[in-house]
């Protein structure tokens, strides 16, 4: 294994942890609002990290663009549609979770 | 081994995500399960190395089919919310058959049994290795004008089961008009958010349906695949309040329903009179008309999925109009 090899297994466990977290928080969490929360770590930070991790394995810049392009596609659709679904449940009047 | 687990894992996971779609009380939560189900579909379909299936899976299986589910059952509910008042938004299949259904039962479990044996059969006297046509395919690939054999087998060596699946799409699109029609209302505001979102994906919807039409010549990709992703773009439009000029709703709307049938035919004809057989290219000409199908295809293709959503999602706007003057 190379060096590159070892930064991307590292990248991948790290990005696993947040997927991992991310999803946990989604099954447990109290209410829609800190769902959304948790699920966005995931989507960001998770995704995020096995792309960089993926991309230190691309044979071309090409192909590390185009894995990029991917993460950032996500990160936009996935804030808007975060954005909506917590807008249609406040206008639904879901009542935000307190302790 | 860590692959042999993962595709186990897969498969089961298919399974139990089917069974609590088709299982579920809950009409919404089956949909997202189906679309869940599509998502894993599409991977399986990766792993059987077969990555225009996949895409396809992905984009309609998954995609489209899904959101045209969700517009029909937020059409539902505004249905039903007019006749029952106060009730749930939708209704709930009973779990209790209608009496009298035993011999019906009876028959739809023989029935059921004999096409189980029979597929069960079929599946035993299957060859235990076959290569099917792909040596066939490959053998002729070169004269077929394209290097993706699953493009040449869809657009050259089976053409014509391409042409009758664009006949299945507009006949959906008649069969759906001719339930519903298509309302010309203007949608109610809609989130910022979502118009400035569908504003800057829609560029990077065509560019990308744009290369996988290209790109179907030579690799993964095609004129389905590059459908359904500018079907999707034109769904984005719709659902952020977009709609087309009324103008544009008559005739040129009607020809990109029917151009994708239309060229098939019409270059059927072309090739029956000049190679005596029906779309039958001649090798030097096959990749430009093969370009030329899936262009026009691709258009008919996002046109019809765009259109089946507005015509599902439409019709109840104008139902609960109705309902409010009550």
């Amino acid at each position: 294994m190379t060096a590159a090899d070892y930064v991307t297994a590292c990248l991948f466990i790290l990005g696993g942890i947040f997927f991992f977290a991310g999803t946990a928080g989604l099954l447990r969490f109290p209410d829609v609002y800190t769902r959304l929360h948790a699920l966005t770590k995931a989507d960001n930070v998770g995704l995020g990290l096995i792309v960089a991790g993926l991309a230190l394995q691309a044979e071309s810049w090409l192909a590390a663009g185009k894995l990029l392009l991917i993460w950032l596609l996500v990160l936009f659709a996935g804030a808007c549609v975060a954005h909506l679904v917590a807008r249609r449940a406040l206008r639904k009047g879901t009542r935000i979770w307190t302790e | 081994m860590l692959q042999w687990a993962f595709d186990t894992m897969l498969g089961f996971g298919l399974l139990w995500l089917a069974w609590r779609a088709l299982n579920s009380s809950d009409l919404f939560k089956a949909i997202v399960l189906f679309i869940a189900f599509g998502l894993l579909m599409a991977l399986a379909w990766v792993r059987l190395n077969a990555p225009d299936v996949a895409l396809a899976e992905a984009a309609i299986g998954a995609g489209l089919t899904g959101a045209l589910l969700l517009a029909a059952l937020a059409r539902l509910g505004a249905m039903t919310d007019q006749n029952v008042s106060g009730a749930s938004a939708y209704p709930v299949p009973s779990a209790q058959p209608p009496a009298g259904s035993h011999f019906s039962r009876g028959l739809l479990i023989l029935l059921l049994s004999a096409s189980v044996a029979g597929m069960a059969y079929a599946i035993w006297s299957l060859p235990s290795y076959a290569t099917g046509l792909s040596m066939d395919v490959a053998a002729h690939l070169d004269d077929s004008g394209v290097g993706n054999p699953v493009t040449a087998v869809l657009l050259n060596f089976r053409g014509y089961d391409t042409m009758l699946e664009m006949m299945v799409l507009l006949l959906a699109v008649l069969g759906v008009w001719s339930l519903g029609g298509l309302q010309q209302q203007p949608e109610k505001p809609v989130a910022a958010v979502l118009e400035t979102l569908s504003r800057f994906l829609t560029p990077v919807f065509i560019l990308a349906a744009a290369y996988l039409l290209w790109v179907g010549a030579d690799a993964p990709g095609g004129a389905f695949q590059a459908g359904s992703v500018l079907g999707a773009a034109g769904v984005l439009l719709l659902l952020s309040g977009w709609r087309p000029r009324v103008r544009l709703m008559q005739w040129p709307l009607r020809l990109a329903l029917t151009a994708g049938a239309g060229a098939f035919i019409l270059l059927g004809l072309l090739t029956l009179l000049l190679e005596k057989q029906f779309l039958t290219y001649p090798v030097a000409q096959a990749g430009r008309m093969i370009l030329l199908l899936e262009s026009l295809a691709t258009v008919s293709i996002a046109v019809t999925l765009a259109i089946l959503f507005l015509s599902v999602s439409s019709g109840h706007k104008e139902k609960s109009g109705k309902g409010e003057k009550k």
